[in-house]
């Protein structure tokens, strides 16, 4: 019945609370608190650890960096991205996973203060080319999003908005045809085929995630990108979702941002390393997670960068 | 005792309460340092003292000045020789408003007789002393309220919850005042309204095709009973508020659209204040502007392509008023598009829509709800609109659909009704009353529909 007062004696150890928290951070017993950011910026090194390169590459960053205004969110990153493969993008938050990803349909356009800097290549066409026109940019590079985002329209007019505004098909067999196998494809079609024209804001977190990625395969994308897809699901909404990046990885180059180490094991190929904007460490899944080269990395897949 | 020394001395009392009973809270517990054993926080106690205080004080102050002058004046009455006593109402109120005015030293009408004058000394007596025993009672409860709150204090008592109580009594009081006055001025214009309804029959006021309210001043007066068929004016309303939103409603969504989408930060930063100034320009000024400006330029451009329009055109008044419903119209449009979640926007350009794509097939549907909420607002806004029409739209109550002539509008009536000397049961009069009520129908349930609208856009996003 006390609850609601504070009294005289309450607030002294308040007072004392926030001298415990001045005793410099090396004194504490976890030992990763014992570097301070500027140690760490000086580990990263300006080299990316492992292998950048892969055969057959289908996307091609060069020295790409991004500022938001005067925060250099992405510095001097060059990777490429094969045809068809699973790459994970992994790092602590704030690192610019997601800023690296948008850079790779041009989704950075609309933030008014970023600025983009290098070459980005889509199958051997500059992306930030002046004759590229970044609507078609993103026909071909579809995304989906970390929370799942259908329009407030019905579930079949989710999924024809893409093909009705590409004009991909001629008439309402065509579209029916584009919205039944886009939706079979992403392992949703069992599910909603009696009711396509119920909004499609109705269905389960996971089931409308799935119907977004249906959305985006519908258009006939070459590469998905996609930017912490299950963290918004449960974990058997999330196998769905990690099943059908297996299978769409046979036809489509995916990139995926995850917070999830065992996600990235299971679903990627490569893992690329990102910390404070810069990439650490890209190689094969089993090397990055057997035997990382950089200490930044085997620090922050063993848990001890948060 | 002045009535003011007294609520200064009743605010001091209650100023004291609070810190007795404050003291008294520390007290009992025996001590500042063992407050942590009373139930609430000690400023609850000294609220708790200070409204036992002031609460039953004020209400009997109130009831007090509210009953005196009437128990006074009857006492007054009462007192008076018998033959003033038989006088007619109206008469008897006249002398008691003598005799006040009397007793207060006013000059009076009429001549003073020893009746009077004595009437009017016990009148003072009784005020005098109605004074002083209201001092005595008032602080004598507010003492007795204080002592008794005083008296209940202890640590487990639960002084913040009684305190929250009052307080929340407050608030509802706050808030019904402005729901009451609604209510007070709803039903006063109902029974105006019925009573012009018994002289008017209701199907001749709703379906009558004539308004011409002139009704005969004496009776040997012709042809002027007065003809009360209000589908002429609404009618006139409709026609100028439609236009007024061909005029609101394209340019408002497309400013909301720009500002919305198009603009970029610093253009908003300029443009957003600036229609908001629009939107306060008072409506004498859209009035004299629509009337000097407007209407003379469209009837000289109409006669430029031959056709006839009256100097004070249906046209004239409804552009201005669609010029002054533009800021609704696009701010509110503005705050529904705004409200439709970015990550809408984001996953129709990841797809590799347009912007405009972006904005037509996935912003504006979203947004819809919101937006024909705000359009119904910005009608009923501007069916309720009196000035402009007033000032530019005329008074002949022509049956027309034709924008180029004069038409009038139900609020121009109402203000026509009811200015001028006017005797005030007349159905002339009342009319401006049953007028009334149907414009707060019509109103209400555009308000009701628009909200209505407005609420579930809302939902949908949360
Ligand atoms: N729209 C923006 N405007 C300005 N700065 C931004 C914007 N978006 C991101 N940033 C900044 O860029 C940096 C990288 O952010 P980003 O969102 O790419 O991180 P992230 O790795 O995706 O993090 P998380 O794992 O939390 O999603 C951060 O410092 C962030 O503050
Ligand atoms: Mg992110």
């Amino acid at each position: 019945m006390t609850e609601t007062k504070i009294t005289e004696e309450e607030a002294v150890p308040e007072a004392r609370r926030v001298e415990t928290d001045g005793v410099p951070a090396a004194q504490k017993p976890n030992g990763v608190a014992a570097h301070t950011v500027v140690e760490r910026v000086a580990e990263l090194g300006e080299k990316t650890v492992g292998e950048v390169r892969c055969d057959n590459p289908f996307i091609v960053t060069e020295n790409v960096d991004v500022y938001y205004g005067d925060n250099h969110a992405i510095q001097n990153v060059t990777l490429e991205i094969g045809k068809s493969e699973v790459i994970a993008l992994i790092g602590p938050s704030g690192c610019g996973k997601s800023t690296y990803l948008r850079c790779l349909n041009r989704m950075n356009d609309s933030i008014e203060s970023a600025r983009v800097t290098g070459t980005i290549t889509l199958d051997r066409q500059d992306i930030y080319g002046s004759d590229l026109d970044p609507v078609a940019l993103r026909a071909r590079v579809g995304m989906v999003f970390q929370k799942p985002n259908p329009f407030p329209k019905s579930i079949y007019d989710n999924v024809a908005y893409g093909p009705r505004i590409h004009g991909l098909a001629s008439d309402r067999a065509e579209l029916d045809e584009i919205v039944h196998t886009s939706l079979d494809r992403a392992g949703l079609l069992k599910e909603v085929k009696d009711r396509m024209d119920e909004p499609g804001t109705g269905l389960s977190g996971g089931q409308q995630q799935r119907l977004c990625i249906a959305r985006t395969i519908a258009v006939n994308p070459e590469v998905i990108l996609m930017d912490e897809p299950c963290s918004a699901l449960d974990p058997i909404a999330t196998a769905r979702i990690e099943d059908l990046i297996d299978e769409l990885s046979r036809d489509y180059a995916i990139v995926i941002v995850t917070h999830s180490m065992q996600q990235a094991a299971r679903v990627s190929q490569r893992v690329a390393y990102f910390h404070l904007g810069r990439l650490v460490e890209v190689d094969e899944t089993n090397r990055i997670f057997t035997n990382p080269q950089h200490k930044l990395t085997e620090d922050y897949i063993t848990g001890r960068i948060g | 005792m002045q009535n003011l020394t007294l609520i200064l001395l009743l605010a001091a009392m209650a100023g004291g309460a609070f810190f007795m009973g404050r003291r008294r809270s520390f007290a009992v517990v025996g001590g500042l340092a063992h407050s942590a054993r009373l139930h609430s926080l000690p400023g609850y106690y000294g609220y708790f003292t200070l409204i036992w205080c002031l609460l039953p004080a004020l209400g009997l102050f109130l009831v007090w000045v509210l009953v005196e002058p009437k128990v006074i004046v009857a006492l007054i009455i009462e007192s008076l020789p018998g033959a003033q006593r038989t006088m007619s109402a109206g008469e008897l109120n006249l002398l008691v408003n003598n005799i006040q005015n009397l007793a207060a030293g006013d000059a009076i009408s009429g001549e003073i007789d020893a009746v009077m004058r004595d009437a009017a000394d016990r009148y003072n007596d009784y005020v005098a002393a109605s004074r002083r025993m209201l001092a005595a009672l008032t602080l004598g409860i507010a003492g007795l309220g204080g002592a008794i709150a005083l008296r209940r204090i202890r640590p487990e008592f639960r002084a913040r919850n009684r305190v929250e109580q009052v307080v929340l009594y407050l608030l509802i009081a706050a808030s019904s005042i402005a729901i009451l006055t609604t209510v007070g001025i709803v039903l006063s214009v109902l029974f105006e309204a019925i009573r012009f309804f018994r002289e008017v029959p209701l199907t001749e006021f709703l379906f009558g095709l004539s308004w011409s309210p002139q009704t005969a001043i004496r009776a040997d007066q012709v042809g002027s009973s007065g003809s009360f068929g209000a589908v002429p004016l609404f009618a006139g309303t409709l026609l100028i508020t439609a236009i007024a939103m061909v005029v609101a409603v394209p340019v408002g969504l497309m400013t909301a659209i720009y500002l919305a989408e198009y603009s970029s930060s610093r253009v908003r930063a300029v443009a957003k204040p600036l229609l908001e100034i629009l939107a306060g320009i008072p409506t004498v000024v859209y009035g004299f502007f629509a009337a000097l400006t407007v209407a003379p330029w469209v009837r000289t451009a109409g006669e430029s392509i031959g056709l006839e329009v009256a100097s004070e055109s249906a046209l004239a008044a409804g552009l201005v008023m669609g010029i002054m419903i533009i800021p609704l119209v696009s701010s509110l449009s503005d705050d529904a598009i705004h409200a439709v979640p970015t990550a809408m926007r984001d996953g129709a350009l990841g797809l590799g829509s347009t912007r405009s794509e972006a904005m037509v097939r996935v912003m504006l549907p979203a947004a819809l709800p919101g937006i024909v909420g705000g359009i119904l607002l910005a009608v009923s806004r501007a069916i309720g609109e009196t000035m402009i029409v007033v000032m530019a739209a005329g008074l002949a109550a022509n049956l027309t659909a034709n924008p180029f002539e004069a038409v009038t509008t139900v609020t121009v009536q109402i203000v026509t009704l009811l200015v001028g000397d006017q005797e005030f049961d007349s159905a002339k009069t009342l009319a401006a009353f049953a007028l009334g009520l149907m414009l707060f129908v019509v109103t209400l349930c555009l308000n009701v529909i628009g909200l209505t609208f407005v609420r579930k856009y809302r939902e949908q996003y949360e």
